[in-house]
């Protein structure tokens, strides 16, 4: 088939990591059952007898599992490695971490780039759409299947944070901490938008075919990278850009009086999205970016936020940055009222930082700081202590 | 007196002993304040700063101990100690909490930096069963004596800013305070006068002796009748 001339978009046999089929159906939020699927997974150190110490990791809108590891498309570092290993923040001698491909994804986890079995073709627009609760479905079944029953932490940034509130939302006796950095409890109209623009450049390129590229042997790789290219922008910050880039010209000495990239920030942008499209899939960019917009904890819950963690109690530790403009302070902040109004135990920082959205990716001292502090602390609460396999 | 009231006023704030710390650091008034409350009870600290009492709170007595704090250094100290702390304000962070959710809730040298103080005192009221309250006497004599003698803002240990930096907006006597804890319906389950080493002495808070000796005092309330 012609798909399997794309082999950037194929999930590999070789690239590191586990897969799981999971053999029964998930009914999803739009009334669709989809299964069996695939759950395509990243550990990293090692589940105590307990199974007291397991952190998921959730990764945003263009991650993937490859938190520590090199990307198997790309090489680059992982999107975390500044904070897993022996010592670090997310202390591979103390916990055991996973990170799932999202549902809907397109790095091994089942998402419209898969095969369809009922058409034998990719699935493309005939994939159900999904909602960020069914990506954490998903997960939970993932977890059920490692035979953890509460894991000690969930964590993410962005996309990840609004993972990270679900679970704690929909099972909170599965959480014993929920640590939502850089994100909301629901996806502002502002998002919605520059979301929508980016979908709009995706299905304007005419390599997109109504969705069907993977079968007719094309790629919207350009719609892909508009797409990215304006995403980028909402991830930086106008402080940022300046700092970085300035007015500064790329490679020339005076502006060219035509539309090549004169400025550094316009090459650094068409860097951006000219490698964005060769490691994601354009039609999981549409699904993933979808079920971001529909993401809304109070609608959920008849419009009570406070609702949304009724039933809860894991701990909270809620992070915002100050130069971040997509997921700004304020969104935390009535996060955390919410949460005070359920007397829930909650902590909150706002870090100071000119780097916009992308802060959490970022070697940030003051967030390392922070989380490897709630963590300790809730560790200790737990009972989950460093070497534990050494005094076994 | 007189010989007080030449002394230049920093000089006058530095020869105050030292708050003696006690051998577990903790600050004198906030060890105090520790020995009133319950081990395992449910406590909001606002304007806790480090989190130095949340911190003793929490290991010595078990106390489910959660924290406010307006300074980002303060809130990213605690929350990387391990404790549950909000960056947030009195005024502005109260309002989200429901009615009776903490046992006690401790404003320790924060009501005279915010802008409602009336306002914070009911919502402490109305969120904890019992509040815990200190604050710096302006009644104090050294600080009568820079006012009445020098004719200058009072700069002490517990005042020590000068007028155009401090935070503190709001500053009243013990006595003032009293009249507000009436004038609000709160009852005074117990108070406490410090001198200026931070040692407690028992004086009646409704005289003009307390309001004339105590540098700080720390109020119990409980509860409150109607509001007049």
């Amino acid at each position: 088939m012609s798909i399997l001339t794309e082999p950037q978009l194929r999930p590999r046999r070789d690239w590191p990591g586990h897969s799981l089929v999971i053999e029964e159906k998930l009914l999803l939020d739009c009334a669709v059952e989809l299964g069996p699927f695939t759950i395509a997974y990243q550990t990293y150190g090692t589940l105590n007898p307990e199974r007291s110490n397991a952190i998921l990791i959730c990764h945003a809108l263009t991650g993937d599992q490859y938190v520590a590891d090199p990307h198997p498309i790309t090489g680059n570092p992982g999107w975390w490695k500044t904070l897993v290993g022996p010592g670090g923040v997310l202390d591979t001698e103390r916990y055991f971490l996973i990170c799932a491909n999202v549902l809907g994804g397109c790095m091994g986890t089942t998402g419209p780039k898969e095969i369809n079995p009922a058409t034998g073709e990719p699935w493309a627009l005939d994939f159900p759409v999904l909602t960020i609760r069914d990506m954490v479905r998903a997960q939970k079944l993932l977890i059920d299947h490692l035979g953890i029953d509460q894991l000690f932490c969930v964590i993410g940034g962005s996309m990840g944070a609004m993972q990270a509130l679900q679970w704690a939302s929909t099972y909170p006796q599965s959480v014993f901490a929920s640590v939502p950095i850089a994100g909301a409890a629901r996806h502002s109209a502002q998002n919605i938008a520059f979301h929508e623009v980016g979908r709009q450049a995706i299905m304007a390129d005419p390599d997109w075919c109504g969705g069907r590229y993977l079968s007719l042997g094309r790629n919207p790789s350009r719609g892909l990278a508009v797409a990215r290219m304006a995403a980028h922008i909402t991830y930086l910050s106008e402080a940022a850009l300046h700092r970085k880039f300035g007015r500064n010209l790329q490679d020339r000495r005076a502006v060219t009086y035509g539309f090549d990239a004169d400025f550094q920030v316009e090459s650094y942008l068409r860097h951006q999205g000219s490698t964005f499209v060769d490691r994601f899939d354009a039609n999981s960019y549409l699904y993933i970016t979808r079920a971001m917009d529909y993401f809304d904890l109070a609608a959920e819950h008849g419009g009570s936020l406070p609702a949304a963690f009724g039933g809860s109690q894991p701990r909270f530790c809620i992070i915002s940055f100050t130069s971040d403009w997509l997921f700004p302070t304020a969104e935390s902040r009535a996060l955390v009222h919410a949460l005070n109004a359920v007397a829930a135990n909650v902590s909150f920082v706002e870090i100071e930082t000119d780097k916009g959205h992308d802060a959490f990716l970022l070697h940030e001292p003051e967030l390392f700081a922070t989380l490897r502090g709630f963590l300790t602390g809730c560790a200790e609460r737990r009972g989950v202590t460093r070497f534990w396999r050494s005094r076994a | 007196m007189s010989r007080a009231a030449a002394l230049p006023i920093e000089v006058a704030a530095s020869q105050a002993a030292p708050a003696s710390p006690a051998p577990d650091g903790l600050r004198s008034d906030l060890r105090l304040i520790a020995e009133m409350i319950e081990p395992h009870s449910r406590v909001l600290d606002i304007g806790c700063g480090d989190g130095a009492l949340l911190d003793y709170l929490a290991r010595e007595k078990g106390v489910d101990a959660r924290g406010i704090e307006l300074s980002q250094s303060g809130v990213n100290a605690g929350v990387r100690h391990g404790l549950s702390v909000i960056q947030g304000d009195a005024d502005r962070d109260l309002e989200a909490f429901p009615d009776g959710a903490f046992d006690v809730v401790v404003l320790s040298q924060t009501l005279q930096a915010t802008r409602q103080p009336r306002l914070v005192l009911e919502e402490l009221l109305r969120i904890g069963k019992r509040a815990i309250v200190s604050f710096p006497n302006f009644g104090f004599w050294r600080v009568r004596l820079s006012l009445g003698f020098r004719g200058r803002m009072p700069v002490t240990e517990h005042l020590n800013n000068s007028w155009y930096d401090t935070p503190n907006i709001h500053l009243c006597t013990i006595r003032d305070f009293v009249a507000l804890c009436d004038d609000i319906g709160t009852r005074i389950e117990r108070s406490l006068t410090l001198d200026r080493h931070g040692r407690p002495f028992t004086l009646d808070p409704r005289g003009s002796l307390a309001n004339l000796l105590a540098e700080q005092g720390v109020f119990v309330l409980s509860g409150r009748t109607d509001k007049r």
